[in-house]
């Protein structure tokens, strides 16, 4: 199951744990992105609050968590190669993953055909 | 006079919304190219094209970029004796200008703070042609109107045509076309023609690398530029790579590094305040920049060098080793070339010597650093 974020994250659940990135569509409005930091394993995650932080060339974002949670582990290749968040957004670009408080919560989000046609409406 | 300040890519547009965008000639052809666009000092302007801010950075610093500057305020200054006139209002040394030849200068006012930078090229005993930023041109032309009584002060408007060509490339891709452009030295100009279409060309740009810029009519502007991405090793940059050039360079961006509240000697631009000048006197806020250059100034820019990999943005704040606030950021971002973090900010004057420890706090968390000397990345200029 993948589900998006109206602030470009993708949440990808398997097994009862949760990876979260960026989407093609904000990686491309970013740009060339030169710094990544993700999380340590174990931080609590709020959701909607900061998680990561993305630097492009042009300016920082952050990274929101898309629901409540622990982190099990940061993506720390992207710390050594922040250009995977371009290339590679929904897969080796990850950000982290995350232990999920209430896996419910991930309901309210978008599924992939409701993302598509949101990111055209923009 | 107060001068709008230049939005960053990637900044929010400062710019009046309800006023529509002016356009540079070369709009059409942007879009034709794939370029993203942006609001910029009134413009609408590409800050990228598909190749993206960081290739065009590095193709910039390999073989040649070029660059839309069109929306630059270009100015004709006709009378007497333009260059004594314009001594009036800037610091540089004028009327010592010869032919052919650019300075870099400074409009200051009466307390010596900076209310534009520009180029001034001396075209002929009776004549000064002008480059000013963008965001400052209506308020640079009514300085101009005020302050040269006896100088009749010639805008070319906004859809004149401003290309730069820039980059280790620039010189024989240029020399194509017009032969004597090779062996122009560093800060000359000289006019020609390419193909038939009448340019101005200088031999300056704000890159750090060899280049020009080369001025024409706004209907020649799409031709010329056309020409040129027709060599092979000419790319179209955007603004968003002018700017990590220009950072990498040390060169002060107006209305961030520079503005009505710092002086040339804070900004460690005393180069462009000439010997003559400075016992001279003469322009605005003259009594104060002279104070500064006997006594030292309290604060001064310098190059930011942060140990780790996250860049430090404009407004972070820097602390000395002792966790005080020493001076803040006013320029910083990635540097390709450098291919790592670089800044430039204010430090307090005891904090100001290469090699100090200082601390940025970014995001909350002191990241550490040191004063760096500038530039980064090695001028190329041409120097004959």
């Amino acid at each position: 199951m993948i589900r998006f974020t109206k602030d470009h994250e993708w949440v990808r659940v398997q097994d009862g744990i949760a990876t979260v990135g960026i989407t093609d569509y904000a990686q491309q409005a970013l740009g060339d992105v030169v710094f990544v930091e993700v999380p340590e394993a174990g931080r609590a995650l709020e959701r909607g609050k900061d998680a990561a932080v993305v630097e492009s060339v042009k300016a920082a974002s952050e990274v929101y968590a898309p629901a409540d949670g622990t982190v099990t582990e940061g993506n720390t290749g992207l710390t050594d190669n922040p250009a995977l968040v371009n290339s590679d957004p929904m897969g080796e670009g990850w950000f982290f993953r995350m232990k999920l408080a209430d896996p419910a919560q991930l309901d309210g989000l978008m599924d992939e055909a409701a993302y598509s046609a949101y990111v055209e409406a923009l | 006079m107060a001068c709008a300040v230049e939005t960053l890519p990637g900044d929010p547009d400062l710019s009046d919304q309800t006023e529509p965008l002016l356009r540079t000639p070369l709009h059409a052809l942007h879009g034709e190219l794939g370029a993203r666009m942006v609001p910029f000092a009134g413009y609408d302007m590409p800050v990228q094209y598909p190749a993206g801010v960081l290739k065009e950075h590095l193709h910039t610093r390999t073989g040649a970029g070029l660059f839309d500057v069109s929306h630059m305020g270009q100015v004709r200054l006709r009378g007497d004796d333009p260059a004594k006139a314009l001594e009036a209002l800037v610091p540089g040394d004028i009327q010592g200008l010869a032919e052919g030849r650019i300075r870099y200068t400074l409009f200051t006012n009466d307390h010596g703070g900076i209310l534009d930078d520009l180029m001034v090229t001396r075209v002929g005993p009776g004549e000064l042609f002008l480059v000013v930023n963008a965001a400052c041109k209506q308020a640079d032309l009514a300085h101009l109107r005020a302050g040269l009584p006896g100088v009749a002060v010639e805008y070319l408007g906004d859809d004149a045509g401003l290309l730069a060509l820039q980059g280790p490339a620039a010189a024989a891709v240029l020399a194509r076309h017009v032969p004597a452009a090779a062996a122009m030295p560093f800060m000359s100009a000289i006019t020609a023609d390419i193909r038939g279409i009448p340019v101005r060309i200088s031999r300056s740009g704000y890159t750090g690398e060899d280049g020009y810029e080369i001025g024409a009519a706004g209907t020649d502007a799409e031709a010329l530029a056309r020409l040129l991405l027709a060599e092979p090793e000419v790319a179209p940059i955007g603004l968003g790579a002018r700017d990590s050039l220009r950072l990498e360079a040390g060169l002060c961006l107006y209305g961030h590094d520079i503005d009505t509240t710092t002086t040339p000697v804070e900004a460690a631009l005393t180069w462009a305040v000439a010997k003559r000048r400075r016992e001279e006197g003469g322009f605005p806020g003259a009594a104060l920049v002279q104070r500064q250059f006997r006594e030292g100034a309290v604060r001064k820019r310098v190059g930011i060098l942060p140990e780790g990999r996250a860049p430090a943005r404009e407004h972070t704040e820097i602390q000395g080793a002792d966790g005080a606030v020493i001076g803040s950021i006013t320029s910083g971002g990635f540097g390709p070339s450098v291919n790592g973090p670089v800044a430039m900010g204010y430090v307090a004057a005891a904090h100001a010597a290469v090699g100090t420890p200082v601390n940025l706090m970014v995001r909350g968390k002191a990241l550490p650093a040191k004063v760096a000397a500038l530039p980064f990345v090695p001028h190329r200029y041409y120097r004959g």
